[in-house]
């Protein structure tokens, strides 16, 4: 979707309006219905790792936790990266 | 050695956002690893500019006060290599922001990034003062318009009264003027204060003159920074600001007339 607009912007097609005009939909229903940001998600991560940490130990740094938010629907996504015996150890970049 | 640099101005809708989206993204295209903190909690709009506002699960607010990793809040920008966004909340307010919370969030940060680029909001008021308390640098954002100049003036003064620096007694904060929305036409009908009086006014070095380009607008519609626009003059004042800021000398463009040509002349008319 952005390589689109980007394109779209390099020929010069006048009509990022109409882009602004979408992504501001999404956005604005999202602000009014509750307030934007999905303000359950910290605690919701801190539960399903509770759950997590009883089965296998796990490193907090190596989860990730994405949110993409769509037009009709949102996709969330946990990744949890299960340790290895010989993990290394080494700060996320 | 990381550099912390505020982007202010006390007036709003000078550019700061825009500015230090520019900036930062420029940074980050010389190839030194950046991130962009939206300070302007409860008025979230850095992630618009970045085009990044559906990526955002986590935010600053919640590493300070929900104890979610920075890592995990950090949006790795898809365009720029080097290029982070650190949004802000949208639905809390100033007051979640607390000295010491940014205070550590900015010293994890010092450790990964060469350059934190802090985005203020407007106003004097907590906000904008906590943007800029840990600062080494701040660019202060400034239209030719008089509001907007003595506004500049009035944050110069607790830049260097209110900062870390200032109240430890530190080395002050190196300070750069940049002049966004200049119209070399109004300047030269003497309908626009231009360069020179705004300098004579704030008395700090210029970072850079930001050319009044449509291209602007056209860039925030679409969630792109205004840099990775060739075409766009501003877009090349950016560059050649990012330069300055990096410490080479750069002469300034779009401040004096040029001379114009049939070809440029054929060409402004059909842009």
């Amino acid at each position: 979707m952005r390589l689109f607009d980007f394109f779209r912007l390099n020929r010069r097609n006048r009509n990022t309006a109409e882009t602004a005009r979408q992504r501001l939909q999404v956005l604005v229903a999202l602000d009014r219905s509750g307030g934007g940001g999905p303000d359950f998600l910290p605690l919701l991560q801190r539960e399903l790792l509770e759950v997590i940490r009883k089965y296998v130990e796990i490193d907090l740094d190596r989860v990730k936790v994405e949110l993409e938010r769509g037009n009709g629907f949102s996709t969330l996504e946990v990744n949890v990266e299960l340790p290895t015996e010989h993990l290394e150890r080494r700060a996320a970049v | 050695m990381s550099k912390v640099i505020v982007v202010t101005s006390g007036k709003g809708g000078v550019g700061k956002t825009t500015s230090a989206a520019a900036l930062a993204t420029g940074l980050a295209q010389r190839g030194h690893r950046t991130v962009v903190i939206d300070f302007d909690v409860g008025l979230r709009n850095l992630d618009l500019i970045m085009g990044c506002e559906r990526r955002v699960v986590f935010d600053f607010v919640n590493v300070i006060n929900d104890g979610i990793r920075l890592h995990q809040a950090l949006i790795k920008d898809k365009r720029v290599e080097n290029l982070y966004i650190l949004p802000t909340s949208q639905t809390r307010d100033k007051e979640a922001l607390t000295r010491e919370g940014v205070e550590k969030v900015i010293a994890e940060l010092r450790k990964e990034f060469a350059y934190i680029i802090c985005d203020s909001p407007a106003g004097i008021e907590k906000g904008a003062q906590m943007a800029l308390y840990y600062a080494d640098e701040a660019v202060v954002v400034t239209n030719p318009e008089v509001s907007s100049v003595r506004d500049s003036d009035r944050i110069l003064g607790i830049l260097n009264s209110k900062s870390r620096r200032a109240e430890i007694g530190e080395e002050p904060m190196k300070q750069h003027l940049l002049l966004t929305r200049y119209d070399l036409d109004r300047v030269q009908r003497g309908d626009m204060l231009k360069l020179d009086d705004v300098l004579e006014i704030l008395a700090i070095p210029v970072l850079g003159v930001i050319p009044n380009d449509p291209l602007v607008l056209q860039c925030s519609n679409v969630g792109m920074p205004v840099i990775l626009e060739p075409k766009s003059k501003a877009g090349q004042a950016y560059k050649d600001s990012v330069g300055r800021l990096l410490g080479e000398q750069i002469e300034l463009r779009f401040t004096q007339p040029q001379k114009r040509g049939l070809v440029d002349w054929l060409l402004r008319r059909s842009a």
